[in-house]
């Protein structure tokens, strides 16, 4: 028999052969453990309520994605006593569905926002994001009073859902067609929302940012994190039994 | 003549393009990003066109030697001055936002706040210093160990430049909040396709040179670089298939969602560190370390058995970012246990480096260009140990989320990516502008002990501000309540920011050191110093001193 040595060096002598056996070697883990992802049903579990972002909650989405609020913020609570206790009920696979991208982060300079809506009013998020410190002393977050002077870019709020059905987020057709009258629609009090509430169940609709007479990109980032973490009852009796019947997890 | 007027035709259409794409443009970043394309087309044109010989004049400021007659190393010249340059941007980058965490009236909104700027830092030392230390070593090393010229010079010329511009684009995109803030993958999509193109070529030119070489067999240190390249393009290309919402916006949408754009993210992330920031450098290390110790590898066997079982097992290793998460517990626990086996050929990595200084370990307190890579070679398997420590369930889930990552990312890069880059930057340059050696080895000293005390103030201000801020998350009182606020345990960490500053001062110090020293050697320069070895045997002085007489 001859050594590994010596018949390793048929690969030492062949740049095509060494390349595809490399490749070959590096494809295995990744097939292994990401591919099962897509189709073993119960990665993500089954819960009422998941629907769709707005038009205003994707805006704010987009601009939480924009400033980067991933380094220092996680969206993603662990099953552990103390974060269930300091954020709310551990995250779901499920509440993360639509994200394109995912948002969980990975490192708490701030705390963790999965469940962040409703916990704070909006102008307490408004003045937070204008001057952390002006609420918060120890807080170490930069300022974000320029969302409150820029008026939100509207763009084509209809391509970008199209695009997010592209990539599998479910809108209807309806909801396309009304992408910018909804956009419009959930920042005014006063307009006409239509079916708005309907088609997204639990949508917010109120001025956000404490300036009726513009959208701002402050009123669809306030209107997104009110949004985060509301939309699952999780402590609903059906919920929890639905969980804890779930097997292989 | 004819090369020159397709050449111009070639650069004329792109600036045609890049200024329709400037007019169309759905928004701000997408203009800029286009206009700065513009900018390098128009250059480009000039150049060609222009009668002056801007390549002469460009030899004359970068003192590049006449003879090209060997190997082709213009592009490494290049390399080595480009590693020199973004690195000392990415570390000026890491001082600022970690300036910004302790004092955080230093963010100026909206440009230079910390969301922005930490992917700016973190490109700019992983992509644009460590990149281009990749690309410049391995143009470098291939040429020598397969006793060959680089294949395609002119895309050898394509690869620096494209890289550059790649790093421009993505660095002003997070400036201007083009980004699809997915750690260590936040370039939106235009930019993930150029940089395709650009590695596509790199690899046909990596790949070109060894199918010409006039060795039978390919170094060990080219199978590094090969994984490498093949690797970050696979990883590359799966982790960034996005639907752009219009071709003349930045944005876009990733594929993949939540649990699977998680899963696809961290194997890309983790992967990154693997091959990127592990592989290639430890091709660097397979050819740098026996040259400067002037000893063969320690063991041939062992780098088989280290190559083949590093590159299988680092890709499994990415669930263990996501510890506890809402990924499905099988797969969390696949990545424990793949990152837990990963220990033993990081470690023989280690020790097929270090033994490589078998009968040469008196070079250490001679040669502070061995020190540092032995000290790099020691940082790797520290951070190779740690990192299966942290990535054990029970250890991660006090460690996650904390700054004891960011201390263990640090001893990683600053020790392990850092040494083993400047000692290479070191052996290079006397080598690749003719000089006989480098302006002072006594400055490389001074730069191996500032860069090794930052570190220390680095990792051990990271690891207390990491135990603290876990232990402090969980701490409950005897009445059954959680003790602290979030807000007491960002107060808590003040002092460790500060100590982390400061070692990063000293890391900056360090480079700058470097910065000088390579610009006085390529200048031709030789410091008068008093040589770095032991004291000159003196025979008068080897006596026994005696009794005075009585």
């Amino acid at each position: 028999m001859t050594s590994i040595t010596e018949r390793h060096k048929t690969l030492e002598r062949n740049v095509t052969l060494l390349g595809v056996a490399a490749l070959v070697t590096v494809a295995i883990g990744g097939i292994v453990e990401i591919a099962p992802l897509f189709w073993i049903d119960n990665t993500i579990e089954k819960v009422d309520g998941m629907r769709p972002y707005t038009p205003l909650e994707q805006a704010g989405r987009d601009i939480y994605i924009r400033e980067g609020c991933y380094v220092c913020h996680s969206q993603m609570i662990r099953p552990f006593r103390d974060e269930v206790e300091r954020y709310g009920h551990y995250s779901l696979a499920a509440e993360s569905m639509y994200d394109h991208p995912f948002q969980w982060g990975s490192k708490r300079t701030g705390p963790d926002l999965a469940r962040v809506g409703g916990k704070y009013s909006d102008s307490w998020h408004v003045q937070h994001l204008t001057n952390p410190q002006s609420v918060v002393p120890e807080s170490v977050m930069p300022q974000y009073g320029f969302l409150k002077e820029n008026d939100l870019d509207l763009g084509d709020p209809a391509a970008r859902l199209k695009t997010l059905r592209e990539v599998g987020v479910p809108y209807s057709d309806k909801d396309i067609e009304l992408a910018m009258a909804d956009l419009k629609a959930q920042a005014d009090p006063d307009a006409d929302a239509g079916d708005l509430a309907k088609r997204y169940p639990k949508a917010q609709i109120r001025d956000y940012d404490g300036d009726p007479g513009r959208i701002t990109e402050m009123d669809a980032l306030v209107a997104y994190l009110q949004m985060l973490g509301t939309l699952v009852d999780v402590n609903s009796a059906a919920a929890q039994e639905e969980l804890a019947t779930e097997k292989g997890r | 003549m004819e090369a020159v007027l397709t050449r111009a035709g070639i650069w004329l259409a792109i600036l045609f393009i890049a200024v329709i794409a400037v007019a169309a443009a759905a928004d701000t970043g997408y203009a800029i990003h286009m206009g700065i394309i513009a900018l390098a087309a128009m250059i480009g044109l000039w150049v060609t066109v222009s009668t002056t010989d801007y390549g002469a004049i460009a030899r004359g400021i970068l003192r590049t030697p006449a003879d090209q007659g060997r190997y082709d190393d213009d592009p490494i010249r290049w390399g080595v001055i480009a590693t020199v340059f973004w690195g000392m941007a990415g570390f000026l980058a890491g001082l600022f936002i970690a300036l910004q965490l302790t004092w955080p009236v230093l963010n100026l909104e909206p440009y230079l706040n910390f969301g922005r700027l930490r992917p700016l830092h973190t490109s700019a030392v992983i992509f644009a210093f460590g990149g281009n230390a990749l690309i410049a070593t391995s143009f470098y090393v291939v040429q020598r160990t397969c006793r060959a010229r680089l294949a395609f010079p002119g895309l050898a010329r394509f690869v620096f430049w494209g890289y550059q511009l790649f790093i421009v684009l993505a660095a002003t995109g997070y400036l201007l909040g083009v980004t699809q803030s997915k750690e260590y993958a936040e370039p939106e999509w235009y930019v993930d396709w150029w940089l395709t193109i650009v590695w596509v070529a790199y690899l046909i030119v990596f790949v070109g040179t060894i199918v010409k070489r006039s060795e039978p067999h390919i170094y060990v240190a080219n199978w590094f670089y090969l994984a490498f390249i093949l690797t970050v393009a696979m990883l590359h290309l799966v982790n960034n298939i996005d639907v752009p919402v219009s071709l003349v916006g930045s944005k876009s949408y990733p594929l993949f969602a939540g649990v699977q754009g998680a899963l696809v993210q961290w194997w890309y992330g983790h992967n990154a560190v693997g091959f990127f920031l592990t592989a290639g450098f430890l091709a660097m290390m397979y050819y740098f370390v026996p040259k400067q110790a002037e000893r063969p590898i320690y063991s041939y066997r062992l780098s088989i058995i280290h190559f083949w079982s590093l590159i299988f097992l680092y890709i499994w290793a990415g669930p263990h970012h996501l510890h506890y998460t809402a990924l499905p517990d099988w797969a969390q626990t696949l990545g424990m246990v793949f990152s837990v086996m990963l220990w033993m050929p990081s470690w023989g990595g280690m020790i097929n480096g270090l033994m490589t200084l078998n009968g040469a370990w008196d070079k250490v307190r001679t040669d502070p260009i061995i020190r540092m890579m032995v000290m790099a070679v020691a940082f790797y398997g520290m951070s190779t140990f740690e990192g299966p420590m942290l990535s054990i369930k029970s250890v991660n889930s006090l460690s996650h989320y904390t700054d004891w990552t960011i201390g263990h990312v640090h001893s990683g890069a600053l020790g392990w990516n850092g040494m083993i880059t400047f000692s290479a930057i070191y052996f290079l340059t006397p080598r690749l502008w003719g000089r006989t050696r480098l302006y002072s080895l006594r400055m490389v000293n001074w730069h191996f002990w500032l860069a090794t005390i930052g570190i220390v103030f680095y990792a051990a201000s990271m690891w207390v501000a990491g135990v603290t801020q876990g232990l402090m998350w969980r701490e409950y009182g005897p009445d059954g309540y959680l003790v602290n606020t979030f807000a007491d345990t960002v107060a808590a960490l003040h002092p460790m920011y500060a100590l982390r500053a400061f070692g990063g001062l000293l890391y900056l110090a360090g480079a700058t050191l470097m910065v000088v020293n390579v610009w006085r050697t390529i200048l031709g320069h030789l410091r008068e110093e008093a040589p770095m070895r032991d004291a000159a045997y003196d025979a008068a002085a080897d006596r026994p001193i005696l009794a005075p007489a009585e």
